[in-house]
Formats: C-alpha cells, sequence, structure tokens
C-alpha cells in the first residue's frame, strides 16, 4: 500500500466498501428488500439504522439492495459502452475513409438527439427489464466514448510506429491491439471512471422518472422518487440514496485520477 | 577599460528532476560558466543538446524556462546583478535591454495578429517609440534584413510568408526597441541551407550595423564560425573550451572541440558499377484529391549495396518518393522493379517477401518506437512476422542484432523511453536489420541527432552496409552527409531529379544552377567563408 497518496486511499475504501455492499447485499442487509417491517417514515433506530421508508420498509436494506441494482447496470453499461465505443472508435480511426465517415455520421446523428430524451423514448416502447437498461444506456453512451477513442486513436495513427507496422504487413487488428491500444489505455481509463459516474447519474434519473429499474427491485433514483414527499415533512430518506450516488461518484474518481497519473508515469509512458 | 556589456560569473542553474517511481532530486544544469560580453561583440555558445547552451542563453535575461532555478553566481548586465533581480525590474529590462529569438519562428508568432503589430509591441509596451517610430523602424529593418516589400510585409499574417522569411521577421522584432543584447537561440537550425545562408548573412549584417551585442546559439560548428567574434564549446552543463572564434577553429585545445571541428570527415569511395536492386522509371504520383504532381517523371537506380542519397530542400519531394517506392503512396504513372521484379505500387498488392526486403528507418526515432513496448519486442517482431522465430531462439537473435549495432546486452528489456537519441535510432536500425532487407530506406535518419551521434549512426550504417550487403535510399538536406555515405547522388528539386549520377559526376563542374546553390550554400568550418559566397553571388547577380 506504499506510494498510494491519501486521496486515492480514501478513493479507494469508499469504492471499495460499495462494491462489496453491492455483492453481499445478500448477507449484510438487516430485512429483506420489499418486506414492510415498520411504520411509515420512522426516523433512525436501533433496528432501523437509516429509519424506514414511505411504506415501512427498512430504508438501510433497500439502500444496500438498490446499491446492487444500480452499480450492477452501471458498470455492466459502462463496460458495453467502452467495448462497443473504444472498438469501433478504433476502427474509424486506423481504416479512415468510408468507414470513418459512416461511423461518426452516425454517431453524430445519435448524439444530436438528447440522450435521456432517446432514452425515454426507446423504454417507453420497449417491456423495461435490466438487460434492456443495460442495453440502452451502453449503446447511447458509447457514441462518447467512440469520440473520444477516435481522437485519440487518430493521433497514434498517424505515428510512425503505426506506419512501420503497416510496412511490415502486419494485419488491422494486429495495429489496434498491439500498436494503438496500450497507448490509447490511460485518457480511456480516466474516461471510465467519468462514464460510470454518468451511468450512475443515468440510471437514477431514469428510475426517479419512472422509466428504469422497476418497483418492488430498489434502485437509488427509485427510493428517491418514493421518498420524495417526505422532504416536504422533513423527512431527510429521499437525501440519502443522493449522499451515497455523491460520494461513490467522488470516489470513483479519485481512484481513476491516480489509475491515470500510475499509468502515465510508468516506464515508457507519456507524460510524466 | 569600461565594463563588459553582459558579465557572467560562476553561473550555476538547477532543476528538479522527477524520475518515475523515485523521489524528486535536484539536477545541475550548469555549473561553474563564466563569459564577458562587450558591447557589439558576438558570442557563440555551442554544444550537443543538453549542453545547456539555451539554458546559459535565457539566464542572460534572468530567466529560467518550467523548474529551473538560477542558484549561484552573478549575472551582470550593464552593471548590474540581475540574477536575483525581482519580476517588475525583470519586466523593464526584457525586452528593453535584452531581446530573443526563437528557433522555431512559425510556434513563436501569434498566428492571429498582423507581423507589424507584433514586431513594434515590445517598443510600444515599453514607450521606447511611438507607433509611427516604430514602424518607421521596422519597415527600415525589414529592409535591411532583405525582406521582399519591406513595406507592407507587415501587413500580412505569419502564415503568409516563408519560414525564413519569418526567422528574418523576428529578428526584426527583436533589434526593433534598440536593445543591447540579442539572444539567438538556433535561429537557423529549422531552415533549408539555401534559406540558412541568407538569414545567417541578413543576421551578421542586422548585428553590424546595429551595434547590438549578440549570444548565439547553435550546434553548428560551421554556422557560428560565420557570426561570431568568440565561442564558447559547451558539454553537459560545464565550459569545455572558451576562445576567439579563430583560435577554436584552428587550433582547438581540447580533444572535444576538436570532434567537432572535424565531425563529417568520413572519407568514403564510390563503389564500381553492380547489379540493380532498385529502379525507379518515369514514375509520377500525385496525392488524392489533388490535382498536383508532387513527383514528375522520376528515374533514378540503385545498385545492389550501395547508397543512392536523395538531396533537395524540404518540400522538394524526397520524402514523397520513399512513400511512392514503399507503397504508402500509389504511383499514378510509372513502374518501379525491385530485385529483380516489378513492386505492386499498392502496398496492400505486394508479397510478405517484397515487403521484409524494403525496410524503412525514419527521421524521429522517438515516434517511430512504440513507448509501450520493449527494445526486444520492436526488433523481435520482425523476427516473428518473417521468420517465425519465438522464445529463446527469438530472444537470441534479438541480441545479436544488439551487438551488431554496438548496443550490447543490457538493453533488451529497456522501454525507448530510457534510451539516448542515438541508441533509439541504432534500435530503428535494427529493427530494420532484422528483416534481412535487400534495401533500407533512410528518411532523414541523422537530421535530429547531435554531429558527433550523427557520425557515429552514419559510420555504423557504412558497417552495416559492408557486412550485409544491403543497399540504401538516403534521404537527406544535408549535403556533408551525402558527401560522407554516398555512391551515388540523386538531386531534388519541385518534384523532379534535376540532377542525378554518381558521387563524383553530381559533384564536379559543370553544374546546374540549383545544385550550384545547394553545393555552395553548405556552411563551411572556415572563417570568413560566408562573405566569399554572398560577395561571388552578388557579383554573379551583377554579371547577369
Amino acid at each position: 500500500m506504499r506510494g498510494i497518496p491519501i486521496s486515492a486511499l480514501i478513493g479507494l475504501v469508499f469504492t471499495t466498501a460499495y462494491f462489496l455492499a453491492a455483492i453481499l447485499a445478500d448477507l449484510l442487509a438487516p430485512y429483506g428488500m420489499a418486506e414492510v417491517v415498520g411504520g411509515v417514515w420512522e426516523p433512525s433506530s436501533a433496528e432501523h439504522w437509516l429509519g424506514t421508508d414511505g411504506i415501512g420498509r427498512d430504508l438501510l436494506s433497500r439502500m444496500i439492495y438498490g446499491g446492487r441494482t444500480t452499480i450492477l447496470v452501471a458498470t455492466a453499461a459502462t463496460l458495453l459502452s467502452f467495448t462497443l465505443g473504444s472498438v469501433l472508435g478504433f476502427l474509424a480511426a486506423v481504416r479512415g475513409g468510408w468507414v470513418d465517415q459512416l461511423l461518426s455520421r452516425l454517431v453524430d446523428l445519435m448524439m444530436s438527439i438528447p440522450s435521456l430524451i432517446s432514452a425515454l423514448v426507446v423504454l417507453s416502447v420497449m417491456p423495461v427489464t435490466l438487460p434492456v437498461l443495460i442495453l440502452v444506456m451502453g449503446i447511447l453512451d458509447a457514441t462518447r466514448v467512440f469520440r473520444l477513442s477516435r481522437a485519440v486513436a487518430v493521433d497514434i495513427a498517424v505515428m510512425d510506429y503505426v506506419e512501420a507496422a503497416r510496412l511490415r504487413g502486419e494485419r488491422q487488428g494486429w495495429i489496434i491491439a498491439r500498436e494503438i491500444l496500450p497507448n490509447a489505455l490511460s485518457p480511456l481509463v480516466a474516461e471510465m471512471g467519468l462514464r460510470f459516474i454518468f451511468m450512475v447519474l443515468f440510471i437514477s434519473t431514469l428510475s426517479f422518472l419512472g422509466l428504469g429499474v422497476q418497483p418492488p427491485l430498489a434502485d437509488w433514483g427509485g427510493i428517491v422518487k418514493e421518498n420524495k414527499d417526505g422532504i416536504v415533512y422533513g423527512i431527510p430518506a429521499a437525501l440519502i440514496p443522493a449522499v451515497a450516488i455523491a460520494t461513490l461518484a467522488i470516489s470513483v474518481n479519485l481512484v481513476a485520477d491516480w489509475v491515470l497519473n500510475r499509468t502515465t508515469s510508468l516506464k515508457g509512458g507519456r507524460g510524466g | 577599460m569600461a565594463e563588459p556589456l553582459l558579465t557572467i560569473e560562476g553561473l550555476r542553474i538547477e532543476a528538479t528532476a522527477y524520475p518515475p517511481g523515485e523521489p524528486p532530486r535536484d539536477v545541475v544544469l550548469v555549473e561553474d560558466v563564466s563569459f564577458a560580453l562587450e558591447k557589439g561583440k558576438v558570442l557563440g555558445l555551442i554544444g550537443e543538446s543538453g549542453a545547456g547552451k539555451s539554458t546559459i542563453g535565457l539566464s542572460s535575461m534572468a530567466y529560467g524556462r518550467g523548474g529551473v532555478r538560477l542558484t549561484g553566481g552573478a549575472i551582470r548586465l550593464n552593471g548590474r546583478d540581475i540574477r536575483l533581480a525581482g519580476s517588475s525590474d525583470l519586466r523593464k529590462l526584457r525586452g528593453r535591454e535584452v531581446t530573443y529569438v526563437a528557433q522555431s519562428a512559425a510556434a513563436a508568432f501569434n498566428p492571429a495578429l498582423r507581423l507589424m503589430d507584433q514586431v513594434i509591441e515590445t517598443s510600444l509596451r515599453h514607450g521606447i517609440l511611438s507607433k509611427e517610430a516604430a514602424e518607421k523602424r521596422a519597415i527600415s529593418l525589414f529592409r535591411k534584413l532583405g525582406l521582399p516589400n519591406p513595406e507592407s510585409i507587415g501587413r500580412r499574417y505569419p502564415h503568409q510568408v516563408s519560414g525564413g522569411q519569418l526567422q528574418r521577421v523576428m529578428t526584426a522584432m527583436a533589434l526593433c526597441p534598440k536593445p543591447d543584447l540579442v539572444i539567438f537561440d538556433e535561429p537557423t537550425t529549422a531552415l533549408d541551407v539555401t534559406t540558412q545562408i541568407e538569414v545567417l548573412a541578413a543576421i551578421k549584417e542586422a548585428i553590424a550595423d546595429t551595434g547590438v551585442a549578440a549570444l548565439y546559439i547553435t550546434h553548428d560548428l560551421a554556422v557560428v564560425a560565420q557570426v561570431a567574434d568568440a565561442i564558447m564549446v559547451l558539454r553537459a552543463g560545464k565550459k569545455v573550451e572558451y576562445g576567439t572564434t579563430q583560435q577554436i577553429i584552428e587550433t582547438p585545445r581540447e580533444d572535444y572541440t576538436r570532434a567537432l571541428v572535424s565531425v563529417r570527415s568520413i572519407d568514403h569511395k564510390e563503389k564500381a558499377e553492380a547489379e540493380l536492386v532498385l529502379s525507379v522509371r518515369n514514375v509520377t504520383a500525385r496525392y488524392r484529391g489533388t490535382n498536383f504532381d508532387v513527383l514528375k517523371n522520376i528515374n533514378v537506380d540503385l545498385p545492389a549495396g550501395q547508397t543512392l542519397a536523395v538531396v533537395g530542400e524540404s518540400g522538394s519531394g524526397k520524402s514523397t518518393l520513399a512513400r511512392v517506392i514503399t507503397g504508402l503512396l500509389p504511383a499514378s504513372r510509372g513502374e518501379i522493379n525491385f530485385a529483380g521484379r516489378v513492386l505492386s505500387p499498392e502496398l496492400r498488392a505486394r508479397s510478405k517477401d517484397d515487403l521484409r526486403e524494403l525496410q524503412m528507418i525514419y527521421q524521429m526515432a522517438d515516434t517511430a518506437m512504440n513507448p509501450r513496448q520493449t527494445v526486444g519486442t520492436i526488433i523481435g517482431r520482425p523476427l516473428e512476422f518473417y521468420f517465425g522465430l519465438k522464445g529463446e531462439a527469438r530472444r537470441k537473435r534479438v541480441q545479436e542484432l544488439l551487438d551488431q549495432i554496438e548496443m550490447g546486452s543490457g538493453y533488451i528489456d529497456r522501454y525507448p523511453a530510457e534510451l539516448s537519441g542515438g541508441q533509439k535510432q541504432r534500435v530503428c536500425i535494427a529493427r530494420a536489420l532484422a528483416a534481412k532487407p535487400k534495401l533500407i530506406i533512410c528518411d532523414e535518419v541523422t537530421s535530429a541527432l547531435d554531429p558527433l551521434v550523427a557520425d557515429g549512426i552514419l559510420k555504423l550504417l557504412l558497417e552495416l552496409q559492408a557486412q550485409e550487403h544491403v543497399a540504401y535510399l538516403f534521404i537527406t538536406h544535408d549535403l556533408a552527409t551525402v558527401r560522407a555515405i554516398a555512391d551515388r547522388i540523386a538531386v531534388m528539386y519541385r518534384g523532379e531529379v534535376v540532377r542525378y549520377g554518381t558521387k563524383t559526376d553530381v559533384l564536379s563542374p559543370p553544374f546546374d544552377d540549383y545544385t550550384d546553390l545547394l553545393l555552395s550554400s553548405v556552411p563551411e568550418m572556415k572563417l570568413g567563408w560566408l562573405e566569399k559566397v554572398i560577395e561571388t553571388r552578388s557579383m554573379e547577380a551583377a554579371g547577369n
């Protein structure tokens, strides 16, 4: 653990805690996810650490189960958007010509509509299940990753070592995997932390609007929605998931910053 | 005797280095450097990259580039020590007493402002001249520096004039506020030889006319010999030798100076006729989407195991010729014969043997190697790709190649960032050699290197040619390099080969106009060379 800056350590601890809580939800949660165990909006007590929600479910349990859903969806969608976006982005950069034009204009077309609107449109006609959510979010977000990875790869693709590989007769796949990817990794890793958080916000927004995770399944955006009326009566239940989203966002980015710093100062890395 | 304009005594400059994975530490960039510069004199600072010459130059206006600290000694300008002067004092001094001419004029100008506004800016900011007076002075400087249309050139934007003109405009910018001292930081290094000579003559005349003192920083001893009164040779931040120009050039005392003076003295006799490995026939090429032929009807031959040097200034099409031969830019007409077979113009249609036998080495070794691969991977890949070598056999062959390029053991697991400039270029040579090629295209392979390092690379290339019987197509703008290694020479100008033949033929008179201009523009390590060339040229011009 030597040499890890304090900010990264904090980020690492929080991120690990959230992910562990998500994975071990069944063991950690004191009550069932949809189990009604008390009165409406009870304050925190020894039995219910965070109190209960609008229909008397244990809020801590819902937060833990909700975290699992939110983190699962966000992680899966991030992975999907990165795989899709970077593969297509690298391809566009290396092939150039009509492949690049076709992909880039398609992405422009998709980006010209705000992603929240397109997501709402698609989800209002599709059955809202977790795989569909992941697919919709992943594909919409892949446009951003495509742009970044294409821009980075275009810079790298004109390097002499890529030309040398071409002159050697290497195949396109080899050039992408061995010459371009290792040099494009740093900005992509940094972007990944950021995109993960956007995914958390995206799924939370969708759930808040009622087109995301469907009840009784819990997720953080849904918990805000279920408890938002309590705010009028001074009940903080809706703010707890907000705090969770904020701390997760900050801690993931602290880790991403550190990873970025480490990879760029690696031997042979770019920059210092 | 009056005090000199600038006195530097026991100068010490430090910076903090941040080696990866280690705690930061202080490094000494310049140690115990002393010199004095009188009004109207020119001191040349010469050395390889990293010798600290620019750092010393900038310190004479008490400036250190990012993180550089002037930690010791005295910098006395006009009678006062400015090393620890405050920022408001320095602001008054910079641009008024000391000005600076940077290496890359293209990067130093603001592309959004007209030249005139930038040239007179310092004079106006310091209140030295009124706007009218400053513009008048600028125009007279433009005229003195031999710029075309001195009255109107100031209304142009930086992209509307050539590189050599821009460099002269920057000199005018530095001279406009009537400074006492001008720092010239490699002002001609980025220029073609034919342009360099003009700029050099203009700078020299302007210095003489305005009577300013100058620090002239360069790595080219032959250049500095033309303009400087005294020369200080630097190496690794320390003084090697300090003397008058005549003494340094004619009777150097130190070994290092002697090596610099005698650089490029490789003696290479041209080889006899042999079977051709490459024959370019009537090749014409243009870039896609343009209607202009960048190469026009090129015919050159290269015998096996020999060197064809392709010479010309930037934009003459010499690198394009390389792209056409490698197939990166398919020729629109003509034929390329290589090792007894016709090469397909398209890279993708070429056989693996075609690709293997034609290798390439680039100018910038930095960008020619993947920074995330070790030397072993870089050299090993062609071995694996062409010959299917794997594991221990591959490693052994890589080590053999490393021995061949005189790098020995201990480098195989290093990354390019851990190598020096010369070592990087050697690794690129080894990568090309690994494919057992019949022809290696060398695109300006020594022009980014320091003279002594470049010499080493050229000697290595000649040795390898003798051992492996490989032919080189050597692209360069440096005629000294050509003399050192070529068997045949093709002189290119605006997409055409204007002169082609064996080295002796091409380099002996009678010359065509362009070859004559090119040959006479190469700086010679002689005092008074510049004056002689300029005089000859003006006489010829008068005669015509």
